[in-house]
């Protein structure tokens, strides 16, 4: 770095080039990946290019996104959340035993099961803070206990492993509108969740950019320690996180069990892992401080099209989690090569 | 930041230096006067009876070796810890800090060595982190990044480091250039006082010397310097007085008119002391080496019976 007389323009940043400034976002190599594999869909199969073959891995790509965007947050800030999948049934199931089993109102279920969530999210993040404890196994405890409360509740309650019948529950028709309803474009059927998953991502992206808690998420996973010296409250903001997740768990369970009317006991259990892996190819760094929810969106989209793209390339979708692994050990490889090539180019 | 030389004939630089001679004229109360500080830990002494003063615009340095009392002095000074006995005062008015808090609104920063930065992000998301500037209303509150870019800029700049990219992770600057952020940093938050924990400790000679200069800087501009160190080079060259301490005493405190660098760093190494030590040394060397010898031939003659 040359020191000379500041000038009100500095000259020297148009030195930094277009590419290398695009290089250095974390969301960069996910940008790529997703055109790569777009292309390569779209020669092996011209269903997957049509508006309906959109609408089809748009859907998938909009269920892990929306859960992509807070849990690559809570990555930045440091942490994992195991059991991000699993409160997503936890959530649908909690409001379809409210609203069929007891009888409760929509709009009351609705709020409970988001009180509930938050309440989830909050001892995540008050057991992550308090017993500094990695938050890995307290998650993972979260994890299997729900699971566990997940299978034993609906069972006692209904007697089978799904709560069903929501579709029969006044408010219902409203309530679809909102999270489950369609929108035709070019004679496909867009699902609304797509909206949805846009909002989310325009809304994580703009907390952690462009607001002072953004740089709080930033600092709490780059050096906690370092943070707290100069009066970032770190364990309100882990916590925070935490509920966040918790948060879009209840938007995502309530938007399956309103779209199908049923949901299943056993629904989000492995999911959470898919959420970890969009927001790696992301950008996310596994040691936190860094990362995207832009990228995290774009890895949830690379998701979605390998999944349906393999069916309509009339491939065998049993192969289909060995092109999810090949995926991310690629792009957490592309990933760590951009960024030494912008960091070492800065100097 | 490369130390280029066009830095140093900066037109800023003339204006501070009338500056400074206005700060150093001034015969007021001393910015800090630090009056026969004494801290024990339950039967350790780690401090005793510890004087000195520190006017704007000068630099004092404290030398000590390892375990020497540098740490708890700093302590006192940033509220962490409170004195047994003895006074602060500030602007010749007795204070007593509680909490490091009430230090630093008393205008006195302590820049520590880990600096409290955090290396992936920006600089100018460091400069302002835990005191983000904010713009907009209520729930649309946000960072005001344009606010927080310029600021980090111009202190940078009025310290003389002329910073190319504002977005540049922190991690990416060398070690001197890390401390200027963390002393431009504790400056526009209102520091009068700048306590520098070894700052040049874990640096090479080229980026120590950059980090000298913005002591200099930092003095220039009017400020008050406590300077860390265990390095009598680089403490003579910028000081205006120096406190020695050793095992919790003070060796003196001394204007730079008293003393010169060969004294001042024959008192750091202890003097006759470290005569001494060369000489038993010698002397118990040449011992272990008969000794070693004895063994050695001992050794030889059992594997000879055992044969």
């Amino acid at each position: 770095m040359t020191a000379t007389t500041v000038a009100p323009v500095d000259e020297r940043i148009a030195h930094v080039g277009v590419l290398r400034r695009l290089l250095v976002k974390p969301e960069f190599g996910a940008l790529i990946g997703a055109i790569v594999v777009f292309v390569f869909f779209a020669f092996q199969s011209n269903v997957f290019r049509s508006m309906n073959g959109a609408a089809n891995w748009l859907d998938t790509a909009s269920t892990v996104g929306i859960m992509a965007v807070p849990v690559a947050m809570l990555m930045i800030g440091g942490h994992f959340d195991l059991s991000a999948g699993v409160q997503t049934g936890t959530a649908g199931l909690a409001t379809g035993i409210m609203t069929t089993y007891w009888g409760l109102n929509v709009y009351a279920s609705l709020v409970v099961s988001l009180l509930l969530m938050l309440f989830i999210g909050f001892i995540n993040g008050y057991l992550v803070t308090r017993t500094g404890l990695p938050s890995f196994i307290i998650t993972l405890g979260m994890f299997l206990g729900l699971q566990g409360i997940n299978l034993g509740v609906t069972k006692q309650v209904t007697n089978t492993v799904q709560v069903s019948n929501l579709d029969l529950v006044p408010g219902y028709k409203a309530l679809k509108d909102v999270l489950g309803s369609t929108i035709s474009i070019g004679g496909a059927k867009f699902q609304i969740a797509i909206l949805w998953w846009v909002l989310f991502t325009v809304l994580g992206s703009y907390a952690l950019l462009k607001t002072r808690f953004g740089n709080w998420i930033f600092a709490t996973g780059g050096d906690a320690n370092a943070s707290k010296n100069v009066g970032v409250p770190t364990a309100r903001t882990t916590i925070l996180l935490f509920m966040l997740t918790s948060t879009a768990a209840w938007f995502v369970g309530n938007t399956q069990i309103v779209r199908f009317g049923t949901i299943q006991a056993q629904v989000g259990i492995g999911q959470e892992l898919i959420f970890i892996v969009a927001a790696v190819i992301g950008g996310c760094l596994l040691t936190g401080g860094y990362g995207s929810a832009v990228g995290a969106t774009v890895g949830a989209l690379i998701f979605g099209m390998t999944q349906q793209g393999i069916v309509y390339a009339g491939w065998n979708s049993d192969w289909f989690k060995l092109f999810v692994g090949a995926m991310l050990l690629l792009a957490v490889l592309a990933n760590q090569f951009v960024r030494r090539f912008a960091e070492q180019s800065r100097r | 930041m490369s130390d280029n030389p066009t830095n140093e004939d900066r037109p800023a630089v003339e204006d501070v230096t009338e500056l400074r001679e206005v700060v150093a004229d001034t015969d007021g109360a001393p910015l800090l006067e630090i009056r026969e500080v004494t801290k024990m830990f339950g039967s350790v002494i780690s401090l005793s009876e510890i004087s000195t003063t520190v006017r704007a615009g000068q630099v004092t340095c404290v030398l000590g070796d390892n375990g020497a009392g540098k740490s708890t002095f700093i302590k006192i000074l940033s509220g962490v810890y409170q004195p047994d006995h003895g006074e602060l005062l500030v602007d010749g008015k007795p204070v007593t800090f509680s909490t490091p808090r009430e230090a630093l609104d008393a205008g006195i920063a302590t820049v520590f060595q880990d600096l409290a930065m955090v290396p992936l992000m920006a600089i100018w998301r460091n400069f302002f982190l835990g005191s983000e500037p904010q713009k907009g209303w209520g729930p649309f509150k946000r960072f005001d990044e344009q606010t927080a870019k310029r600021i980090t800029r111009k202190e940078m700049s009025d310290m003389g480091i002329d910073i190319r990219d504002t977005d540049q992770p922190v991690g990416t600057l060398s070690g001197g250039e890390r401390q200027s952020v963390a002393i431009a940093r504790a400056v526009h938050f209102g520091a009068r006082l700048l306590i520098l924990d070894e700052p040049t400790s874990a640096l090479g000679v080229k980026q120590a010397g950059v980090v000298l200069k913005y002591i200099v800087q930092a003095r220039d501009r009017g400020l008050g310097v406590i300077f860390i160190t265990h390095n009598p080079h680089h403490a003579y060259p910028v000081g205006d007085r120096f406190l020695l301490l050793k095992r919790g005493k003070s060796l003196g405190d001394f204007a730079k008119s008293e003393i010169t660098l060969p004294e001042l760093t024959g008192l750091m190494a202890g003097g006759a002391e470290l005569e001494q030590l060369a000489h038993e040394l010698e002397r118990g060397g040449g011992e272990e080496d008969g000794y070693t010898k004895g063994i050695a031939q001992q050794l030889l003659e059992d594997t000879k019976t055992l044969k």
